[in-house]
């Protein structure tokens, strides 16, 4: 347990003396979340209706422009070599890397949502029904990711290869996310879809250091 | 037998580049207290034969036993009884020396205490620099770094791919007075080189790869 809080620590500590990559995402996030009000004009029941899939979409792409750098550091640096031959095992390393990254840019975008939110005017319920859904959903997408990450790893082009390979994989979290708030404002409930979002995040946590781990063996051999 | 006593053991490697057999049949043993120097040319695949030494890649024949057990199938005591310095050294550019040690004896599961750490940084000619970003300091002395690594953690074996390098003449001396003491201490040491470096009356052997 030791070596996944040391270098999960390491891995903030290495965000806060390089700040730019990080706040790159979450710029990002704000910037497309105020661009579509400015853009669609200021009408209310509009801006509601498109709210759910705008700031979804903004933070599905938002955790995709963190992905390619998640393992390329450790990699270039011989730090992954190192990684792999630790006794602790490549498997908790692993998770201790996807925690960072969700750390670093899954959990600022369910703390930005309800800022966000108040472009698009959002009542008070739906903006937690977001939240809570971003908190579910978040992390299936720093675990997915990091699959294709570890699969792309010193692969020429492989940032596109890396949209290629992971953004079908977030699909069903967009629907299920984004569907959510759908469904609260039609006046359904939204305990069907935060179930299937849970049972997304048990899965995907669960599974997802061991499919990284085997693909970064892969890259190192 | 003894059980307890350390053994490394490999047997049958070998390694393709392409259509062209980089080495076939390699095979050793080496014992508590014993060194192997790999030798051969650029491109005969020295490097190669380590990554496979260590774990991280598979030879398509043969295997690597540590003390008797397939490093495949039980990776963990291998590990901990391994240290290894390949030609990227494994350090952080943005940590600083200590931090970077800090972070190798937690992977290590190891307990260093910082003046254990700040010693070895001090032996290896790296006082006052304990606490500067490693991106500032020399390729020399990011060697030192990775050298103080070795040192001040423990380890039986150590896999080491071109240490000298970038080394000037007091950082070879210290690299050379470890690695007799590690020897000395029953320890196991298999490494690279060009330089034909003298190690006193240690037992040990050249393994000359020919491409």
């Amino acid at each position: 347990m030791n070596g996944f809080w040391s270098l999960l620590k390491r891995d903030l500590t290495l965000a806060a003396r390089h700040k730019t990559e990080v706040l790159t995402g979450l710029f990002f996030m704000v910037v497309v979340a105020s661009l579509f009000p400015l853009a669609m004009g200021p009408e209310m029941a509009l801006l509601k209706r498109i709210a759910p899939g705008v700031l979804w979409i903004g933070a599905l792409l938002s955790t995709l422009l963190g992905l390619p750098r998640l393992f390329e550091g450790d990699w270039r640096d011989g730090s992954l070599e190192q990684m792999a031959l630790s006794p602790v095992g490549l498997v908790p390393l692993v998770c201790a890397k996807i925690s960072a990254h969700w750390i670093l840019s899954g959990l600022p975008l369910v703390l930005l949502a309800p800022v966000l939110s108040l472009q698009f005017d959002l009542p008070a319920d739906l903006q937690m029904t977001l939240m809570l859904g971003l908190l579910l959903g978040t992390p299936v997408l720093s675990s997915l990711g990091a699959i294709g990450a570890a699969l792309t790893l010193g692969v020429r082009g492989g940032g596109v290869l890396l949209s290629l390979l992971v953004l079908p994989l977030f699909v069903p979290v967009l629907v299920f996310g984004a569907g959510a708030i759908e469904a609260q404002s039609a006046g359904l409930g939204v305990q069907a879809h935060v179930s299937v979002l849970s049972a997304m995040l048990l899965l995907s946590v669960f599974l997802s250091p061991f499919a990284c781990a085997a693909a970064l063996h892969v890259a190192l051999d | 037998m003894n059980a307890l006593a350390p053994r490394f053991e490999a047997i049958d490697l070998s390694a393709q580049k392409g259509e062209q057999w980089l080495f076939e049949n390699i095979g050793f043993t080496l014992h508590a207290g014993t060194w192997l120097q790999v030798q051969g040319d650029n491109g005969s695949g020295k490097t190669t034969l380590l990554r496979m030494l260590a774990g991280l890649s598979r030879s398509p024949t043969g295997s690597v036993r540590w003390c008797n057990d397939n490093i495949r199938d039980e990776p963990e005591g291998f590990h901990r009884a391994l240290m290894y310095l390949g030609h990227q050294l494994g350090l952080k550019e943005e940590l600083s020396a200590l931090e970077n040690l800090g972070v190798a004896s937690h992977l290590a599961q190891q307990v260093l205490h910082t003046p254990r750490a700040l010693a070895a940084l001090g032996e290896l000619g790296l006082e006052g620099r304990e606490h500067l970003p490693l991106r500032v300091l020399s390729q020399g002395q990011k060697r030192r770094v990775a050298l103080a690594k070795l040192m001040s953690l423990s380890a039986d074996l150590w896999i080491l791919d071109e240490p000298f390098v970038a080394l000037d003449g007091q950082g070879l001396a210290v690299l050379l007075a470890a690695m007799q003491a590690h020897l000395g201490q029953g320890g196991m040491l298999i490494y690279t080189s060009h330089h034909s470096v003298d190690l006193g009356d240690i037992p040990g052997w050249a393994l000359r790869l020919t491409a």
